[in-house]
C-alpha cells in the first residue's frame, strides 16, 4: 500500500462516502483507446512504461466508448471525422470528460489557415475540459492534463437528492512564471511591461517589405 | 532503354497521336489528347519494346495564377495537366504520359473537364482516379466507381483547385 502505510490507525478510516466516492473516481479513469494523428504516438508513450499511466489508475485503455470515462482527442480532427467523435462521445456514459490533445485539436494548430478540412479546434464539435497544448505535448503534459481531470472529479458532488450534478472549474491551474524582466510587484506595471514586450515581438515578426 | 528510344518507338506506333514530345526532361514526357489516352496506354502496356507494366501514380496540376496583375507574366494559360508516371518492371524504365485539359469544360465553372478513365488498362488507376476526381475535379468517364475517396461524401468543390473557397460552415461546424 505504500503511501497509505503508518498513517492511520489500525483498521480504522473515516472519511465522507462523498470523498470516498471521489478518491474511488479519479483513481480509475478509463481512457478510450482513440489516436487520431502524430498526437497518439505521445499519448501511448504515456500508456507505456516509462510515464507509465497506471501510477494514475488511468492506464487502462478500453476499446468501446461504453465502457471509457474519458476521450483523449490525439491529433487532427477533420470535417469527415468530426460526427464519429460526436457519436463517440455520444456514447459514453455520464459523467464524462474530454482532454482536447495537442494544437490541432486546441484551436486547428498548423492547419488553423491553410487547412480547408480541418476543424478548428475539436472544441466545436465536443465540449472540452482540459486543454493540452503543444504540437505534440511532452507525455508529461497530457499527465498533466489527467491530473487536472482528477482534480475536477475530486471537486464534484456526487450525492445531489436527484439534482443534475455539477462539474466545477478545477481547482488548481496551470501556472507559469514569467521572467524577471516581466515581472513586477505592482500589477498595473508588470502588464504594462508585458504588452510593451508583447508590441515588441509583434514588430519584430513583421516581415520587412521588399 | 533511354527515354529518346521509347519516343521514337511511341511515335512508330502511334504517330499523329502524340501532340508533343520531351525527351531532355527530367521525366521525359510525351502530350497526348484526351481521346487517344486509352489507345496510347494501351501501346505502352502491350509493345514487347515498352512493357509500362506498372501505372505509379496520377497526378493533376492546376495551372493558375490568382493575381491579376502577375498573370501576364506567369507563363502559361490556365489549364489543367493530368500526369501519368509508368514504370515497367521488365525493362527497368520509366516515363511520363500527360494530358492537357481546359480548367473547365467549354469554360463553364462547374462543368468537369473529362478525360477517358485508365481502369481497363491499369486496375491501379481506380483510386489514382478517384483521389485526382476528389481533389482536382478532373471527370475519368469510364470510370466504374467514381465517388469521393478523402473528402466527404456531401463535400462541396474540389480543394485543390487554385481558385477553391474554403467552406464557412460545415454540418454546424465553423469552417474559419
Amino acid at each position: 500500500m505504500g503511501w497509505l502505510e503508518g498513517r492511520f490507525e489500525e483498521s480504522v478510516m473515516i472519511t465522507t462516502l462523498e470523498q470516498g466516492i471521489a478518491w474511488a473516481r479519479e483513481s480509475s479513469i478509463w481512457p478510450m483507446t482513440f489516436g487520431l494523428a502524430c498526437c497518439a504516438i505521445e499519448m501511448m508513450a504515456v500508456g507505456g512504461p516509462r510515464y507509465d499511466l497506471d501510477r494514475f489508475g488511468a492506464g487502462a485503455f478500453r476499446a468501446t466508448p461504453r465502457q471509457a470515462d474519458l476521450m483523449v482527442v490525439a491529433g487532427t480532427v477533420n470535417m469527415k471525422m468530426a460526427s464519429r467523435v460526436r457519436r463517440l462521445y455520444n456514447q459514453m456514459p455520464d459523467p464524462k470528460f474530454v482532454i482536447a490533445m495537442g494544437a490541432c485539436t486546441c484551436g486547428g494548430g498548423p492547419y488553423y489557415k491553410y487547412g480547408y478540412n480541418v476543424v478548428k479546434g475539436v472544441d466545436l464539435v465536443v465540449p472540452v475540459d482540459v486543454y493540452v497544448p503543444g504540437c505534440p505535448p511532452r507525455p508529461e503534459a497530457l499527465i498533466e492534463g489527467i491530473m487536472r481531470i482528477q482534480d475536477k472529479i475530486r471537486g464534484m458532488k456526487y450525492l445531489t437528492k436527484g439534482q443534475p450534478i455539477e462539474i466545477p472549474v478545477p481547482a488548481r491551474t496551470g501556472y507559469v512564471k514569467l521572467p524577471p524582466e516581466l515581472e513586477d510587484p505592482d500589477p498595473t506595471k508588470a502588464l504594462e511591461k508585458q504588452i510593451a514586450w508583447q508590441k515588441m515581438n509583434k514588430e519584430k515578426a513583421t516581415p520587412t517589405k521588399a | 532503354m533511354t527515354s529518346a528510344e521509347i519516343i521514337s518507338v511511341l511515335e512508330s506506333e502511334c504517330g499523329s497521336r502524340i501532340k508533343d514530345k520531351k525527351a531532355d526532361a527530367i521525366d521525359p514526357f510525351v502530350v497526348v489528347d484526351a481521346l487517344d489516352l486509352v489507345a496510347v496506354a494501351k501501346t505502352l502496356r502491350d509493345n514487347p519494346r515498352l512493357r509500362f507494366d506498372m501505372l505509379n501514380c496520377i497526378s493533376v496540376v492546376d495551372f493558375l495564377e490568382l493575381d491579376p496583375k502577375k498573370a501576364p507574366k506567369a507563363g502559361f494559360e490556365p489549364h489543367l495537366e493530368v500526369v501519368y508516371h509508368l514504370s515497367s518492371f521488365e525493362h527497368k524504365h520509366r516515363f511520363v504520359v500527360k494530358v492537357m485539359l481546359p480548367r473547365w469544360k467549354d469554360n463553364q465553372p462547374g462543368e468537369l473537364p473529362k478525360v477517358p478513365s485508365l481502369c481497363s488498362v491499369w486496375p491501379a488507376a481506380d483510386w489514382h482516379e478517384r483521389e485526382a476526381f476528389d481533389l482536382s475535379g478532373v471527370m475519368f468517364v469510364g470510370h466504374p466507381d467514381l465517388r469521393r475517396i478523402l473528402t466527404a461524401d456531401d463535400w462541396v468543390g474540389h480543394p485543390l483547385r487554385k481558385d477553391y473557397e474554403f467552406p464557412l460552415e460545415y454540418h454546424g461546424i465553423r469552417g474559419r
